[in-house]
């Protein structure tokens, strides 16, 4: 089971962006969320903060381990997904959805990320 | 890949359960998750497979003087149908392993080893003890199953027709399972009520179905089993038990009261350093070797173990410190990505557990 919605784009550090206009919805992916099993912790930057594509942007804690969060975008942090703070766990139950990371006003469309269909065929060659 | 298998490995796989290698064993890390896991053996029942735990049987004249001074278990007091909870020490009173000792008889012992440490601990033991006294491995023939949480003592009497609300912590019974020999014992690594049960390793499978049969049962894997047994404040051995440190140092000191003159005695009660329990502020966990220091800045130690406990809602963690510095309250942990404020606290971290449950 993987579900990687259609309308978004895909980084190999496995996290993905949903473009519209000039503003990118960050997140991570399935396949993410599943290789950290369950997430206890995710430290977001602020409001205001500029982010740029493959660059640490925060990280992310799981029962079993910690990780860097890179953008698969550059631009400026317009928003912030506050529920993570006491429920991290969104990002288990609804990577696509309501455990969303951040919202970035773009500087520029992101360049080198992957469709739904070639991300399955790249995770496809990672092993948890 | 070549991992060991256990009998149930192929139950795992079928299952979906997530799995990683495990002391050399392929072994189930989660099903449904960790935390859901967790609660679930701290609300009702959780059933674990620990067949790659080793077992060893120690019987013949003599075994009984020749293993109390092999081993730091007092066995002056263990009375057959009672187990006991110690260490197999070096020369220097460092813990090789942690082990526990079933008595059967006046000289016929079982005695259960962690995996990673089986083949080296059976080399330790065989030297220490005798030719006369035979010592075989059973670990390969034999299933360790865990049946844990507070439902465990009902589910087991349904699935076994028999009661066992009078076995006694730490206490165990040789019963009968489909024509087969189960131990049953009142012992467990989460904190709550529970068994470990061992039995034919053949038998296993339809066992351990047999368990799952009961909705109050769900399968755990190691991680949980991990987080469980953080949170009752038990060690795991290679973190907070080690050579390089006595059982003293670990807290397990008063437990040392074989007067056998055993290997490693003088220094088990060796202290240079001393294991912490520690809180942590906020959700990010400290983690295995990230450095214990003083709010000062001067390093005193090392994280052992870490992790968000999800019976507490907060990060709990056993920190190596220098004896010097144990007095102390207030910590900082240097993290991978954060220095972390960490105070001391009380062990267990979790309070609530049902395992010394008296049950008549």
């Amino acid at each position: 089971m993987s579900g990687n919605p259609d309308n978004l784009l895909y980084s190999n550090s496995h996290e993905w962006a949903r473009i519209e206009g000039d503003v990118a919805t960050v997140g991570i992916t399935h396949f993410a969320q599943e290789a950290l099993c369950d997430i206890t912790y995710v430290e977001l930057p602020q409001v205001g903060d500029s982010v740029a594509q493959h660059s640490e942007f925060g990280s992310i804690e799981s029962v079993k381990a910690a990780s860097d969060l890179l953008s698969p975008v550059d631009g400026e942090v317009i928003e912030v997904n506050s529920a993570l703070e006491n429920t991290p766990e969104l990002c288990n139950s609804a990577p696509y959805a309501d455990g969303w990371l951040i919202r970035v006003k773009l500087s520029g469309q992101p360049e080198g990320l992957m469709d739904a269909a070639a991300y399955e065929e790249f995770c496809a060659t990672q092993s948890h | 890949m070549s991992e060991l298998r256990t009998p149930l490995t192929a139950w795992h796989e079928a299952q979906g359960a997530k799995m990683a290698p495990f002391a050399g064993w392929l072994m189930p890390i989660q099903y449904e998750g960790i935390l859901a896991e967790h609660q679930h053996t701290r609300q009702h029942a959780g059933l674990f497979d620990i067949c790659h735990m080793g077992e060893f049987r120690i019987q013949g004249a003599g075994a009984d003087v020749a293993l109390a001074a092999a081993v730091s278990h007092n066995l002056a007091t263990l009375a057959p149908g009672k187990c006991r909870y110690g260490f197999l020490l070096n020369a220097q009173g460092g813990v090789l392993d942690d082990c526990i000792i079933y008595r059967f008889g006046p000289d016929d012992f079982m005695v259960v080893v962690n995996a990673a440490c089986a083949a080296s601990d059976y080399a330790t033991l065989r030297e220490r003890l005798p030719e006369a006294v035979q010592m075989s491995d059973i670990s390969a023939e034999t299933a360790k199953l865990d049946l844990q949480g507070p439902d465990a003592v009902d589910v087991l009497e349904k699935a076994l027709g028999q009661n066992f609300h009078d076995l006694a912590y730490f206490a165990f019974r040789q019963t009968n399972w489909d024509g087969a020999p189960l131990l049953v014992s009142r012992t467990g690594y989460t904190g709550e009520l529970g068994f470990e049960l061992y039995l034919p390793a053949a038998k296993a499978e339809a066992f351990w179905k047999l368990l799952l049969t009961d909705a109050r049962v769900k399968p755990v894997g190691l991680g949980a089993r991990d987080t469980l047994r953080l949170e009752a404040g038990l060690p795991l051995y290679g973190h907070e038990l080690d050579e390089k440190h006595s059982p003293a140092e670990a807290g397990m000191g008063r437990m040392l009261t074989s007067t056998a003159d055993y290997v490693g005695k003088a220094g088990a009660q060796t202290v240079r350093q001393v294991l912490l329990p520690l809180r942590i502020e906020g959700r990010r966990a400290a983690r295995n070797g990230d450095i214990l220091a003083l709010p000062g800045g001067e390093a005193v130690g090392a994280v052992t173990s870490g992790s968000f406990a999800p019976s507490l809602g907060c990060v709990i963690a056993f920190a190596w410190v220098d004896a010097a510095h144990a007095d102390k309250t207030d910590f900082v942990v240097r993290a991978a990505r954060a220095e972390l404020a960490a105070s001391r606290t009380e062990l267990p971290f979790y309070t609530e557990g049902t395992a010394r449950k008296k049950l008549s």
